[in-house]
């Protein structure tokens, strides 16, 4: 027990410096900042695993032990009890005074046996009646709840590593009007955990048909997001309309999707000088505030020379001196779109990977600037931009958890056997008769009301109750 | 009425509150202030209560009006947002000296103990004029990831084993204070009607262990909210991160208890740690945390 508390404690202070330096599976962004303002100590917290701690070797290597300690304790003991079952108290001591609770009783030897029997069988102790004493125990189901939150952490520990083995969990960004088919290759990004195969998707597909969202209008803080999709399982199945809100995933089994975040996507129509069509469609802008002030960036490779637009989108656009124009309102009021339009080599070529929401301008030239409306045409000499409207996109996020189930099974376990054991007062009483008459108690762990117990009880036998 | 009425009504009832409060202070400050020592020297105490006693009852019913108006507070602000009351700091503040407070009147009526008015009404009325001063913000809606009935459960069970927590940790301050007293060479005038060291240790390990599986569910439904909302049951976020510091540490402390040679003084040092780290959660993690948690509207 002494080394399964301390691998408990040790987990609980492994655990800390995850909560005080920035975690990448969390925030990867924050930690390439702490790597830029400490360099040399980022390092050597690198080295130690700090920025991945809880999949860190050595977090792990707490978490086994902890468990392989749990299970060499818990087993033995479950074995033990269930072997105790219907059988009788053991025998008792032959000191009784040196118990806990202990009286001598001023009563006739005669039929008290009888009496203390009937009283302890009406106060359910388990009774073993001897010759000239009885032992009597009660509250064997706290060893029961014990053992069953034990075994229910364990159960938790098997669920949370199965989580971690199987399963997998991906992003995609959708516009409003947008078909998802759920396959690896449909995703912005996914991640398999290690025994996962593919081929084990639910092949569900779905379209974004409307994503409303709704705002205080004293503190602009949303209230509601509802995303409503046509979704179909499998494949090619006839469609059902579905409902997803923050709280409320679609379910498909042991995956869920859930509705993560939210933006806009201005769409833009641009033409060369001569007037053909070179670039239609909507474009994803990423929300720089509560406001859903939005940055994106447009990039015309095609183009000769190429043109890259470096773009913010504003729902309801206001200005003021110092910040120049931003939104003052997360909801489509008064849309306005700033391009800033580059000319030159966009560096698309150069094999490093790019945002798609930047543009490189380092070979290129600024060759307009300009705030547009809805349905205004701004002609930047090169060709013209039509901004044509927008759509709203949503983030989903996609969860294969298996293990979900049993850690949720573990967990109401765990609280079962808790509130069991920790309300059940565990106790023996004996009663020995030779010549005199002594009684006596104990008291598992020193739960507190042996004492009223065995006064209640001597009451009885002094004839003084019942 | 309107929900700016409501709102102004309940903050009416919080000052009102503090103010009886503030009452209970002072009439729990003369109890024990002014207790005077008897010639009839009993086993338990050497005290003469009687002339204290009538401002220890005055500062039991301060306590209870207290308490009333302070859950008036709550139950009208909720009102007025129309939602729980639980979508800020400032709110989950008033709660939780709502829930110390009610830990503490019911100890009072199961165990009798009055003479811990004076720190809880301390501790109630720095929360609230913390609340009141720095955490206040105008009643307003949830945003979406709150709304949710698991966020009333989980929220409403963390609140609840909160206030049972920090009455446990101020046993267990009284149980170091009076052990270091005893050490050295014996309790003070004013702490000798306080109860057996015995006693205290046995206070609060029945306190904890009283909240211990309401605190494990309040983490297990906040596991089940975030899986609905996030999409993940754990993820180790920092306010995760302390929710199970705090159970392990609490788990120790439970062991620590059947462990021999842990009882007394060893345990209340464990009691008094697993407290603070409840504490540096509330305040730390939802004031500078980086998670997902942050919802303390500062
Ligand atoms: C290998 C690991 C562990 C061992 C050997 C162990 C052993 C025990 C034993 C023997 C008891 C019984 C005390 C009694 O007789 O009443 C107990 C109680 C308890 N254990 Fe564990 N335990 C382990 C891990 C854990 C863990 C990980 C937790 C999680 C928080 C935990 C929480 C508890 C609680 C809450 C109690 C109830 C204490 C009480 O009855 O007052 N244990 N444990």
């Amino acid at each position: 027990m002494r080394t399964a508390l301390i691998l408990l404690m040790m987990l609980g202070l492994a655990s800390i410096p995850g909560s005080l330096f920035p975690q990448r599976n969390q925030n990867p962004m924050k930690v390439r900042e702490f790597f830029k303002n400490n360099p040399t100590l980022a390092q050597w917290l690198d080295k130690a695993k700090i920025f991945d701690l809880y999949s860190s070797p050595w977090f792990s290597a707490i978490y086994i032990l902890l468990f392989i300690s749990l299970i060499g304790c818990v087993l033995p003991r479950t074995f033990e009890h269930i072997k105790a079952i219907g059988k009788k108290p053991p025998l008792t001591p032959k000191f009784l005074d040196r118990m806990e609770g202990f009286a001598e009783l001023d009563r006739p030897v005669d039929g008290t046996l009888d009496l203390a029997e009937k009283w302890l069988k009406k106060n359910r102790f388990r009774v073993r009646r001897e010759e000239l004493s009885i032992s009597a125990e009660k509250g064997y189901s706290r060893e029961s709840g014990n053992l069953l939150f034990h075994l229910s952490l364990i159960l938790i520990l098997l669920a949370v590593a199965a989580g971690g083995l199987y399963g997998s969990k991906g992003e995609t960004i959708l516009n409003v009007g947008d078909r998802f088919i759920n396959t690896p290759t449909s995703y912005d990004n996914i991640s398999f955990a290690k025994f996962q195969r593919e081929g084990d998707m639910v092949p569900f597909s779905l379209r974004v048909l409307d994503f409303k969202a709704s705002y205080d209008v004293k503190t602009n803080a949303p209230t509601d997001y509802t995303l409503q999709v046509a979704a179909a399982n499998p494949i090619g199945s006839k469609e059902v309309l579905k409902t997803i809100k923050v709280n409320s995933p679609l379910t498909y089994g042991n995956t869920k999707i859930y509705l993560q975040a939210n933006g806009y996507s201005p769409v833009v129509a641009i033409r060369d000088k001569s007037g053909k069509l070179i670039f239609e469609g909507a474009v994803t802008f990423l929300p720089q505030d509560g406001n859903l002030t939005s940055i994106g960036a447009i990039k015309l490779p095609d183009m000769s020379p190429q043109i890259g637009m470096v773009a913010s989108f504003l729902p309801t656009a206001d200005r003021s001196p110092t910040r120049g124009a931003f939104s003052s309102f997360p909801e489509v009021l008064d849309p306005r779109l700033l391009v800033s339009v580059w000319m030159g080599d966009l560096g698309l070529d150069s094999g490093v990977p790019q945002s798609v929401y930047r543009v490189d301008t380092s070979k290129m030239k600024r060759i307009g600037l300009k705030s547009l409306k809805l349905n205004e045409i701004y002609n930047f000499g090169e060709g013209t931009l039509l901004f044509e409207g927008y759509k709203s996109w949503v983030n989903l996020q996609i969860v294969d958890d298996p293990g979900k189930m049993y850690a949720l099974f573990g967990a109401i376990f765990a609280i079962l056997g808790l509130l069991t054991s920790l309300f059940t007062r565990q106790r023996r009483i004996w009663i020995k008769v030779d010549g005199r008459v002594q009684i006596a108690g104990l008291a598992k762990n020193g739960v507190p009301g042996l004492d009223e117990e065995l006064a209640a009880l001597k009451k009885t036998l002094e004839g003084l109750e019942g | 009425m309107t929900s700016r009425n409501l709102a102004y009504l309940s903050n009416y009832s919080i000052y009102s509150a503090m103010f009886l409060y503030t009452i209970a202070f002072f009439a729990h400050a003369v109890e024990v202030s002014f207790s005077v020592k008897t010639t009839e020297v009993s086993e338990k105490t050497s005290f003469d209560f009687s002339r204290t006693d009538r401002a220890g009852r005055i500062g039991t019913a301060m306590m209870i009006l207290g308490f009333i108006f302070l859950f008036a507070g709550v139950i009208l602000r909720g009102a007025s947002a129309h939602r729980v009351p639980w979508g800020n700091m400032y709110e989950f503040s008033i709660t939780g000296a709502l829930a110390f407070s009610g830990a503490y009147l019911f100890a009072l009526v199961k165990y009798k103990l009055r003479w811990l008015g004076l720190p809880v009404s301390i501790a109630v009325l720095l929360t609230l004029g913390t609340a009141v001063t720095v955490l206040y913000r105008p009643s307003a809606p949830l945003v979406p990831a709150l709304k949710s009935t698991w966020l009333a459960i989980h929220v409403s069970a963390a609140i609840v084993s909160g206030g049972v927590f920090l009455l446990a940790n101020t046993i267990a301050a009284t149980y170091l204070i009076l052990d270091r007293m005893e050490e050295r060479g014996g309790r003070s005038e004013w702490a000798k009607k306080l109860p057996s060291l015995e006693t205290l240790d046995q206070l609060s390990y029945r306190l904890v262990a009283f909240v211990f599986p309401l605190w494990t569910f309040a983490v297990i439904a906040g596991a089940i909210w975030a899986e609905s909302a996030w999409g993940r049951y754990w993820g180790w976020d920092p306010k995760e991160t302390w929710a199970f510091i705090t159970w392990v540490a609490y788990a120790a402390y439970l062991h620590a208890r059947v462990t021999a040679g842990w009882r007394g003084r060893k345990a209340a040092w464990l009691c008094l740690f697993a407290g603070s780290t409840f504490l540096f959660n509330y305040i730390y993690v939802n004031i500078y945390g980086t998670g997902r948690h942050t919802y303390s509207g500062l």
